[in-house]
């Protein structure tokens, strides 16, 4: 990340120009365009920072999140308690931080697993057609006629005590179908660009047709589409925790801490506040990393252009 | 509203029916004003044909829009615009509505979304007359039924009951047109009103059109960007550039004696049919301005081989040429007058310079090969045959057919040579070029690249051949990847072929150096080229493996008139220093006369004839060769007045369900003329290609005859 860019011209225009004469390839391109966007920038330092904030803090801060503190019931933020306490007396900040772990990882792996798994089931279907299309759709309307909610609910008790990185799957595994159906739609407009016949034409195997050509085409919908997921997915395990599957106590996580604040947002507000402002300050930082890596990748925006 | 009622102002008077003057239009956009008309005054006379001709951008549709009061709203308007005397500009949309349509018509490029799809062709034209209470309801039906039968639509009165998707484009086109002359209008603003379609209908609408004008007597405005069109059809021109006209004259006089070097590019960088000797083309450097902060100066200074220290400052007006008709110089250009934006045009006129003094030219070095039996065949067609069956049903599907769309196709490519594919759209060009680049077995017949069966290829093989046989593609925005930088777009089939990261760097710089463009543009995306630059970037990854064989697909028929000429001689020049053969499919047979060695006409999936460019465009022998041929504009007045055309009758048949016997007899001009006994023989038999003419000329057609249509190559 020390690369410091120089400017390219922005136009294809005649005349003399000063330009870096070595030849970039896409990734470099990419990226030199990526850290010219500063709140793209700003977002990706923010997540990291949640990161390390979430796994470290543990480490030096004194309560721990299950630990009751008898003398402190229901009190506001203070330098003892930075967030304050609930009505058992335990650390809201230890809670938060222990819930961001699992909300951080759960959020943002599902949100880049269903989207890839979408991308790739929907762009070989796409490419594919035929026997492959029509059984890779079948799958798909199949799961989509189940009712997730449910079968997460049946199955979760089979995974009580196991790592709660199952849910991962589980929560990916029903949140691609409608993703895959968008992307094979436009693998299938997509296909018949003269760009991929070319690319066919000169033996490029089928899968790097798929990964070089057909997804990078598609990224701006992708990326949105994940950055959305993300945001729906820790809501979906947090709603998943209320019911009582998912997350369970005493575990926690940002969307068991703010289903139990809900009830008090107005009387004891940082119960609530906390944890819904990590909640807010992750899928922003998502969705303007999001935006950023889009700008970057797509070469009609002019906001990742040099100026 | 009086003023310019139908009797206060009938045909008799003497004026101009439109008066244009200084008109400017602008849009704003997001980076800024875009000025699209830049003060323009013209006038067109009653009965006459005015060609507005430029490139894509130069202003020409928007003035016309302009005129019809058309533009969107937040166009700024500003000048005059009079027709018949009243001032149009200012007007309200309701106002200009009684004239629009009525005394003013317009025929637009695109016949398909000019008509409603939900209502007969009849009822819409029924309805231009209904609008404007010219007729009663009884009356507007009748009358809509001889519109079409004037516009020559066969059995009109069922056609009138007929929907426009059940029509073909060349006759949409004429229903757009009758619709126009429904009221008997003064003016017809036709709008680019062939380019969509073939040449042969074209031919057909470009002849509708002027019998339309012979009818009501109306003066027609004619927009394109084709020389040759402009030179059989018009009775003035006016070029306009950047938003200006450059030049305005006669249209002899400005075929013979241009005077402003955009013209004189023009002109050059067009290949014509009846061209002498093989020169190469001119290109006219650089591309158009963009139209947003114009600086000042003549907009065509960059591009200019002409150019002085005050072309860059001062843009020229347009004036009288010295020489001719001297009028006195006023904002008010008299009609008839050559007038040209030119500082220098006085010099050109001294000297009356031909576009290669202007321009210069250098030669394309003569290619030097073996007689074309020794060379080796790179490509050998036989009898290669695709059908695309034609299936009913949801639940159980059956075959009701097949769509014919190559049906036993057969010619043979040698090394270093360029066999130029030619026919009209659906006669099976494109299917010919992907059975062959797909390099698998095909549905019959055989196909063999570099003497090797492609029906025989394992993987290994094929990626081995794909290396020999490259593709350039007809749109040069589709066929590049708009998410990959031009280096890796070119360096993609280095790639495949293993070929490690600096070599490809290396090599990617000697392509870009190769098409004429700049080491540095490979870090950037194809949507910051233009149109031209784009086609030389696909055809550099095209080059990139040193293929032997190339096949270009339509590779200029996107292209702007003065762009064209330069990849024209790019792949002339390329063919020659590299020895790469060609196999260029287009439809116009101007550009493959120019480049082509040898030609294949193609109809409804057979190739009608085959042989050398000088034999077949010379001397051709099939009737739809000739037929071809002689739809082609040729870009000069004197020369396309003398024609004689061979004109087609309708379409091309449906390739699901081809004539018995000769697929050509349906539309064929000679079988007209043939008696019964030679007719049965065209309906029964179908004809086998063989040789007629000399050398391997082969022509399939029972009563093959030479007629010489163009001049060609005398």
């Amino acid at each position: 990340m020390t690369m410091t860019p120089a400017a390219p011209p922005a136009v294809a225009t005649a005349g003399p120009v000063e330009i870096p004469s070595e030849t970039l390839s896409r990734g470099a391109l990419v990226l030199r365009r990526f850290l010219r966007n500063k709140l793209g920038v700003t977002s990706g330092a923010v997540l990291v920072l949640l990161f390390v904030v979430a796994f470290l803090a543990p480490v030096f801060y004194p309560w721990d999140y299950r630990a009751q503190d008898d003398l402190a019931l229901l009190t506001p933020p203070s330098p003892a308690h930075w967030f304050g306490t609930n009505q058992l007396g335990e650390d809201l900040f230890a809670g938060s931080i222990r819930g961001l772990q699992k909300s951080l990882v759960i959020g943002l792996l599902v949100g880049v697993i269903s989207t890839a798994f979408a991308a790739t089931v929907g762009a070989a279907a796409g490419y594919f057609g035929k026997a492959v299309d029509r059984a890779l759709m079948w799958v798909v309307d199949l799961l989509l006629v189940l009712p997730s909610f449910l079968i997460i609910a049946i199955l979760s008790p089979a995974f009580r005590g196991k790592s709660w990185l199952l849910l991962v799957v589980l929560l990916s595994g029903f949140s691609w179908m409608i993703t895959a159906r968008i992307v094979r739609g436009m693998t299938l407009t997509l296909r018949e660009r003269e760009y991929i016949k070319a690319a066919r034409f000169m033996g490029l195997p089928a899968w790097k047709i798929i990964t070089r050509h057909l997804i990078p085409n598609m990224a701006s919908l992708l990326i949105i589409d994940a950055t959305l997921s993300v945001g729906a997915a820790i809501l979906a395990e947090s709603a998943l925790s209320f019911f009582g599957f998912g997350i369970q106590p005493p575990d926690v996580s940002v969307g068991t801490l703010i289903a139990n604040g809900t009830d008090s947002a107005l009387t004891f507000p940082w119960l609530f506040l906390f944890p819904a402002g990590l909640l807010t300050l992750t899928v922003l930082a998502v969705n303007f990393l999001g935006d950023g890596l889009r700008d970057a990748l797509d070469p009609s925006s002019s906001r990742g252009r040099a100026r | 509203m009086s003023a310019i009622d139908r009797d206060s102002a009938g045909k008799r008077s003497d004026g101009p029916v439109l008066q244009v003057r200084d008109l400017e239009v602008s849009f704003p956009t997001e980076s800024g004003r875009v000025m699209a008309v830049r003060g323009v005054s013209f006038d067109v006379a009653a009965s006459e044909v005015l060609a507005v001709v430029g490139e894509s951008g130069s202003g020409k549709s928007v003035s016309a829009l302009a005129v019809m009061g058309l533009l969107p709203p937040q166009a700024r308007l500003c000048g005059s615009i009079r027709f018949r005397g009243t001032e149009l500009i200012g007007k309200s949309d309701t106002d200009l509505s009684r004239i629009r349509g009525h005394r003013i018509a317009m025929v637009f490029q695109d016949p398909l979304s000019a008509l409603t799809p939900i209502f007969t062709v009849g009822d819409q034209i029924a309805e231009a007359l209904l609008i404007h209470g010219t007729a009663s309801r009884r009356q507007a039906g009748q009358r809509a039924v001889e519109l079409l039968d004037l516009v020559g639509i066969a059995n009109a009165t069922q056609r009138a009951r007929g929907f426009p998707h059940e029509f073909s484009g060349g006759m949409r086109q004429r229903v757009v047109i009758a619709m126009a002359i429904a009221n008997d209008p003064d003016l017809i603003i036709a709008d680019e009103p062939t380019t969509a379609l073939d040449v042969t209908v074209q031919a057909q609408v470009l002849e509708v059109l002027r019998t339309a004008q012979q009818v009501t007597g109306a003066a027609i405005a004619l927009i394109t960007h084709d020389l040759g069109v402009v030179a059989g059809f018009a009775d003035r021109v006016m070029v306009m550039y950047a938003g200006r006209a450059v030049e305005t004259a006669p249209v002899d006089d400005l075929f013979d004696h241009p005077r402003m070097p955009y013209t004189l590019g023009l002109l050059g960088s067009i290949p014509r049919l009846d061209a002498t000797g093989r020169h190469p083309l001119i290109p006219i450097e650089g591309q158009p301005p963009s139209m947003i902060g114009l600086g000042p100066g003549c907009p065509f200074a960059p591009r200019c081989p002409m150019v002085l220290d005050r072309c860059r400052t001062t843009e020229p007006d347009l004036l009288p040429v010295a020489g001719g008709e001297h009028g006195a110089v006023s904002v008010c250009v008299p009609l008839t007058l050559h007038t040209a934006a030119c500082w220098r045009s006085g010099e050109i006129e001294r000297t009356d310079a031909g576009p290669a003094e202007v321009f210069g030219l250098d030669d394309i070095p003569a290619v030097d090969l073996p007689p074309r039996t020794e060379r080796r065949t790179v490509l050998r067609v036989d009898a290669l045959a695709r059908h695309y069956p034609v299936r009913i049903g949801t639940i159980l599907r059956r075959t009701v057919g097949a769509v014919r769309a190559v049906d036993g196709v057969s010619f043979d490519i040698r090394e270093g040579e360029v066999l130029g594919l030619v026919g009209e759209s659906g006669c099976g060009k494109t299917t010919t070029l992907m059975e062959i680049l797909e390099l698998t077995p095909p549905m019959s017949g055989s196909i063999e690249v570099l003497g090797r069966d492609v029906a025989g290829l394992d993987r290994r093989e094929r990626l081995a051949v794909r290396r020999d046989l490259q593709v350039v593609f007809q749109d040069p925005v589709a066929s590049l990847d708009p998410r990959l930088p031009v280096g890796d777009v070119i360096g993609e089939p280095l790639a495949v072929h293993g070929m490690g990261r600096e070599q490809i760097r290396e090599r990617v710089r000697e392509l870009l150096a190769l098409v004429g463009l700049r080491a540095d543009h490979a870090n950037r995306y194809p949507a910051e080229f233009s149109g031209g630059q784009r086609q030389r970037i696909g055809i550099a990854r095209a080059l990139a493996l040193e293929p032997k064989l190339l096949v270009l697909d339509e590779p200029v028929s996107a292209l702007d008139v003065s762009i064209r000429a330069g990849v024209i001689n790019l792949l002339d020049g390329l063919r020659v220093r590299l020895g790469i053969a060609y196999l260029f499919v287009a439809h116009d047979l101007a550009v493959v006369g120019h480049i082509a060695d040898r030609v294949a006409v193609m109809y409804l999936g057979k190739i009608v004839e085959i042989g050398d460019v000088a034999t077949v465009f010379g001397a051709p022998r099939h009737p739809y060769t000739q037929a071809l041929l002689s739809a082609i504009p040729i870009p000069d007045p004197r020369v396309e007045r003398r024609r004689e055309r061979v004109l087609l009758h309708g379409d091309l048949p449906s390739p699901a369900d081809p004539p018995s016997g000769c697929r050509f007899r349906t539309r064929c001009p000679l079988f007209g003329t043939l008696d019964e006994t030679d007719r049965s023989s065209c309906i029964d038999a179908e004809p086998v290609r063989r040789q007629r003419g000399p050398g391997d000329h082969e022509v399939a057609c029972h009563f093959a005859r030479v007629k010489e249509v163009v001049q060609y190559r005398s």
